[in-house]
């Protein structure tokens, strides 16, 4: 398609907030709150599976300083689910703010709110709780038809049917076909059956979670929190609280960091709890060690993948079976599982039949949540790593396997809800991949690729992923744009950055077609009182859904503006040409500023538009991920040496925002494959519940991670753009683990590869 | 007790809990730019001065501060200004949540090495976690602010 | 977390140290690192900070490192990277970063005896001994060897005996915890000392292996590290995958050290 002449889009363009959030300024949500706001701890269970026979909160209550102590006999009995998602939906009803029954360990039990955070902690400590421990189900291979029952309340209940069976601790099942999977199977020369696991990997965000509450102006019970979801959490705070929505205010302010985490309600029902019995401000702010026992992570998943190819490498069949672990609560289980597949089998568009079974556990851990992927992640290790494995019983470059499969554009994907491809430039980024990593100079198929040393080992690997931008027909965001009483905009949105910048680029596209500098544009932050509503952000929505509704509401407002301009020049609107500043037909001319001054006197009327948005379809970006690594075989330490992604994510909407987007999400796929391990003890404990144990990379863990983009153009998208937020993270752990099998010749069938783990490996090939 | 330090340049007087930290006094002294990210000291956003030298104010016992020279971000504003102009336009703010902590190390770090190499830089900035720019930006723009510090003398 | 009663600022090393005997609550405050991650509530916190036991010095036989000084300082003293091959300024950068090394200290490390310590390891691979009040000096594999009494470790002495040395680990990640630490030192008469730590108990010197350097070179040395060493498991590693660490680390830290030590000649 021809080049767009694009001024603003496309351009590398500094966040709006970047001088306050880099500066200090008081814009986080701690920064914000009130003095004489109440300190609100959690009393935590110690065990995974208990009921609570008695709570004295008699000698606790005394502690000087103290407001109250909430325990389950004050709260609603009403269940909500704290997913931030669409509604109507498919998440379960299975939560109470506080329960008689704990179902994991740093379950809340009891809510302590005191003048100062030492009060607090010292009654905590003083609250006695008697248990009546239960045996817990952990392992989520056995948790099916276990003796014990994660939920077996008698107000647990299912908004739609999905396939659950709760008392055999099934949250939900699922499936598709398309074609005859078994018979085209069994006709292939080829066949893999492969089994992998991942773990709860955490989020990690910078910002632990804090959420503060008070009761505003207007009587509403004001909760300002670090959210990604500020309507759903209104929507699920009164529905838990049993409060009308119209008396709940949610206010989000700058975050730090979210990658999904905060997409679920995770504190702000307690202090909001506290501020509805005492009338008082309270806040709350999770600890590290809370944010990763206490919160949710990302679902622990066994993925089996059986496929099925002709000798040349064509994928003619494929069956991903996924098992995941919902943890005890099963806010957006029943979605993540999906992804697993439909994120992941399109890659392979010659395939004629495929196939997804999905089951989904309850278990007595932490339940798990949104982070960025949201199965893609999962599923794309699996299923890219079967790929590869493929490639090389066959002979074959991975790489040129991949483009050999490729989907085909303008063709639907029966796989990803028969969608049609319209973008897809995988066939150059897998190419400049390829460049960059020096893939043809250095790639050696089979094993033990290049020996650099007595006893080390390179080798590469490469994969590639897909995602989605937004939710088809389900995500709907809306934007209003408005002249104020000069010549600059007011954008309104309900959308939430957390860092990611889309206060800016959204000011981009509305600048591109106002013809404007991003300056002139403010844009406001997200109060439910006042913003359009928005679903948040999450599913890689906020470019692609929200982005459009810029484009539709400033495409509007120019008309408006064109409009009156013409009413007032009394000259036909078509005449009149636009270039930012003046609206002119050659001889007469009005500017934007004269014509913002007039809009707010007398007889006329003040420009606002606004516009919402929901996709036709959800048209997905893309990654092709390149690794290379040492392998030092007397250790098995595993030395990642470069780290290359190539996205086409379509039009770049801000091209050094978008960069760091990219290599942010590379890291993170990176810590997962190398480094993050999340570890239980027996009884159920999170042993890893620190940055101390919870190793996310330090700089010194990675190489300097290197991105490109192979632009395509995207005809439903804002400017030709797709997403970018979720795809950048799937393709390191496939790459990773191939280029270690390159390398040294043992598989990684469970993440991370540490390098006990290829230790061992290597010491069982050899015996084999 | 009393403490007695100079914040910024400015002397301060506050009572404290003998076992406050100087993360939240400082806090409570308005410098919005010291933030907690972390419970065991492994992240770096807490960074500050103490007589000059960047220490994580998360573990330093604000009682121990007594008498000493503290520096937080809001001190050296214009000096931290230039390197955020430089981290603006890569766009490796990002969240932003841990910049103020990486700022503090940096500018530290400038006045500690003499043209530093790459790996001494990452090696000295290793204990400043960083989750949304998987730290190539980082290294991207300290390149280029490290150049322009050293032609400027 | 901890709570403190009452700060305190002591006024000598005796006063301290009377401090410490006096009450089990009563706590002396390294860098505050290790501290915050119990819960515990002292009665007198005890801050050294005024006595002056941050200095590195140097007589003509011995190094000091006065209890105060951080690991940082370690890394940073031209001294100490000179000294010893350099053992001391190398074997703490690893340890998480450089405003942590600032506040971590010498006294603190050696004296929590903890296992998964790099300056313990290297310390024990250096002629050294530790002075505590009340109770004067002793080597430092004694003093690991003792219960903790509530002595006040004041400083950490070490022989200029011209020795080299060496540190090597194993690491997770770059600035985690070692999975196994090794500090090798050659002395001027030929003998070696091998310390092996992070088992994951506290380093502990290993003579077989040293004799086995000697007589037969480093491949000998590590295997008889490998057997004679007692290794666990938790949740870094095995103690099958330390023993076979152990092997590694002491071999290629034995080669290094005759690859540095033919370099200086």
């Amino acid at each position: 398609m021809a080049e767009q002449k694009l001024k603003y889009v496309n351009h590398p363009i500094p966040k709006k907030d970047a001088e306050a959030i880099m500066g200090g300024a008081p814009v986080y949500t701690d920064d914000l709150v009130p003095p004489g706001t109440l300190t609100v701890k959690l009393l935590r269970s110690p065990y995974a599976s208990a009921r609570i026979t008695a709570i004295d909160t008699a000698v606790a209550s005394k502690v000087p300083g103290v407001v109250c102590i909430l325990t389950h006999e004050d709260v609603p009995k009403i269940r909500y689910s704290f997913a931030g998602s669409n509604y109507p939906g498919n998440n379960p009803f299975d939560r109470y703010i506080l329960e008689d029954v704990v179902r994991y360990v740093g379950d809340p039990v009891a809510v302590i709110a005191a003048e100062n955070e030492a009060a607090a902690i010292r009654a905590m400590k003083l609250v006695k709780v008697t248990y009546e421990q239960l045996p817990p189900v952990l392992d989520f291979e056995t948790a099916e038809g276990n003796a014990s029952v994660v939920h077996d309340e008698d107000d647990y209940f299912y908004q739609m049917d999905i396939g659950g069976d709760i008392k055999k601790n099934l949250l939900s099942s699922e499936g598709f076909e398309h074609g005859d999977f078994d018979a085209v199977f069994a006709a292939c020369p080829v066949q893999l059956d492969e089994t992998y696991y991942t773990k709860q990997n955490q989020q990690a965000m910078m910002e632990t979670f804090r959420a503060f509450s008070y009761v505003d102006y207007s009587g509403s019970l004001t909760v300002v929190s670090s959210t990604q979801i500020p309507f759903h959490a209104r929507r699920i705070i009164a529905r838990a609280l049993g409060l009308p929505p119209a008396k709940v205010r949610v206010i989000k302010p700058r975050i730090g960091g979210g990658f999904g985490a905060k997409q679920s309600l995770v504190c702000e029902l307690f202090p909001a709890l506290v501020t509805r019995k005492t009338g008082r401000p309270a806040k709350i702010v999770f600890t590290r060690h809370e944010s990763f026992s206490a919160s949710n992570s990302r679902h622990e998943f066994r993925v089996g993948v059986r496929l099925g190819a002709e000798k040349d490498g064509t994928v003619k069949a494929l069956w991903v079976d996924s098992l995941e672990n919902a943890g005890a609560y099963g806010e957006h289980a029943v979605n993540v599982i999906g992804l697993s597949a439909h994120k992941t089998l399109p890659l392979y568009g010659k395939a004629s039949a495929n196939r997804y079974t999905g089951r989904v556990v309850y278990t007595n851990t932490m339940a798990g949540g949104a982070f960025r992927g949201f199965g893609a992640t999962q599923g794309c290790y699996a299923v890219e790593t079967t790929v590869n494995k493929m490639a090389r019983q066959l002979g074959l470059d991975p790489a040129a396997v991949r483009l050999a499969n490729l989907p085909t554009v303008g063709e639907p994907m029966p796989a990803y809800y028969n969608e049609t491809l319209n973008s897809c430039s995988l066939d150059r980024c897998i190419a400049t991949g390829k460049k960059m990593i020096g893939w043809d100079e250095k790639y050696v198929p089979g094993s033990f690729g290049r020996k650099t040393g007595p006893h080390t080992y390179r080798g590469m690997g490469m994969a590639i992923t897909m995602q989605g931008s937004g939710l088809t027909n389900l995500d709907a965001c809306s934007v209003t744009l408005r002249l104020d009483d000069d010549d600059y905009y007011t954008l309104m949105i309900g959308a939430s950055d957390m860092g990611t910048g889309c206060d800016t680029i959204l000011a981009q596209m509305a600048a591109e077609i106002l013809c404007c500098p991003v300056e002139n544009i403010t844009v406001d932050g997200v109060d439910t009182n006042h913003s359009p509503y928005d679903k948040g952000s999450y599913a890689s929505s906020t470019t692609y859904v929200t982005g459009n509704a810029v484009v539709k509401a400033a495409t509007q407002l120019v008309e408006r503006m064109r409009d009156v301009a013409a009413q007032k020049l009394n000259v036909p609107a078509t005449t009149l040409c636009f270039d930012g500043t003046t609206f002119t037909d050659g001889e007469k001319s009005l500017t934007v500023k004269e014509i913002g001054i007039e809009s707010v006197n007398g007889q006329n009327d003040w420009l606002t538009v606004t516009a919402s948005f929901s996709g036709k379809a959800s048209p997905p970006p893309f990654v092709a991920g390149f690794a290379e690594v040492e392998v030092d075989t007397e250790t098995g330490k595993v030395t990642l040496l470069d780290m290359v992604g190539v996205v086409d994510c379509g039009t770049v909407v801000n091209k050094s925002l978008a960069r760091v987007q990219a290599e942010g999400g590379l890291a993170q796929g990176v810590g997962m494959a190398l480094y993050e391990d999340v570890r239980y003890s027996t009884a159920g404990q999170l042993r890893t519940d620190s940055f101390m144990d919870y190793k996310i990379p330090s700089r010194l863990d990675l190489p300097n991670i290197r991105v490109a983009f192979e632009e395509s153009y995207e005809p439903s998208g804002p400017f030709g753009a797709k997403s970018i937020g979720e795809v950048v993270i799937n393709t390191p752990t496939p790459a990773i683990v191939e280029a270690i099998r390159n390398a040294v010749g043992v598989e990684i069938h469970s993440l991370p590869a540490t390098a006990e783990k290829v230790y061992m490996a290597l010491q069982n090939s050899k015996m084999a | 007790m009393e403490l007695h330090l100079t914040l910024n340049g400015k002397p301060v007087s506050k009572t404290i809990a003998p076992d406050a930290s100087l993360l939240n006094f400082l806090r409570e002294c308005g410098c919005h730019s010291v933030r907690s990210g972390c419970d065991t000291g492994n992240c770096g956003i807490c960074t500050v001065w103490v007589d000059g030298q960047p220490l994580l104010s998360c573990a330093y016992p604000a009682a121990r501060a007594e008498g000493k020279n503290i520096t937080t971000l809001e001190g050296v504003k214009a000096e931290a200004d230039e390197l955020i102009r430089y981290m603006a336009e890569e766009g490796a703010d990002q969240c932003g949540y841990c910049s103020p902590g990486f700022i503090m190390a940096v500018l530290g770090m400038k006045r500690e090495l003499q043209n530093p190499t790459e790996k001494e830089v990452k090696h000295y900035l290793a204990g400043n976690l960083c989750r949304c720019t998987g730290y190539a930006s980082q290294t991207r723009i300290l390149q280029k602010y490290l150049a322009e510090v050293q032609n400027n003398g | 977390m901890y709570t403190i009663k009452n700060y305190h600022f002591a006024e000598s090393v005796d006063e301290a140290a009377a401090l410490l005997q006096k009450s089990r609550a009563n706590t002396v405050l390294g860098g505050g690192t290790w501290l915050r991650l119990g819960e515990r509530n002292i009665a007198t916190a005890i801050d050294l900070s005024h006595l002056g036991l941050d200095q590195i010095t140097e007589t003509e036989e011995e190094i000091t490192l006065g209890a105060m000084v951080s690991l940082r300082a370690l890394e940073q003293s031209t001294l100490l990277q000179t000294q010893f091959g350099g053992l001391l300024a190398r074997c703490v950068r690893h340890i998480v970063g450089v405003q942590f090394r600032g506040l971590a200290t010498v006294g603190a490390s050696v004296a929590s005896r903890y296992g998964f310590s790099d300056v313990i390891t290297a310390l024990l691979a250096l002629d050294t001994e530790v002075e505590l009040c009340p109770g004067g000096r002793l080597p430092l594999a004694a003093y690991l060897q003792q219960p903790p009494a509530r002595q006040l470790l004041v400083a950490v002495h070490i022989k200029k005996d011209g020795c080299t040395a060496v540190h090597t680990s194993h690491r997770l990640t770059e600035t985690d915890f070692p999975v196994l630490a090794v500090a090798a030192a050659r002395c001027k008469d030929g003998s070696f000392r091998i310390s092996v730590g992070a088992r994951p108990a506290v380093a502990q010197r290993c003579p077989q292996a040293e004799q086995a350097a000697e007589a037969n070179g480093p491949e000998a040395a590590g295997e008889a590290a490998a057997e004679m060493l007692q290794f666990g498991s938790n949740t870094r590693s095995s103690a099958e995958y330390r023993k076979v660490l152990a092997k590694v680390l002491v071999t290629r830290a034995l080669t290094e050290l005759a690859e540095k030590e033919s370099l200086a000649r």
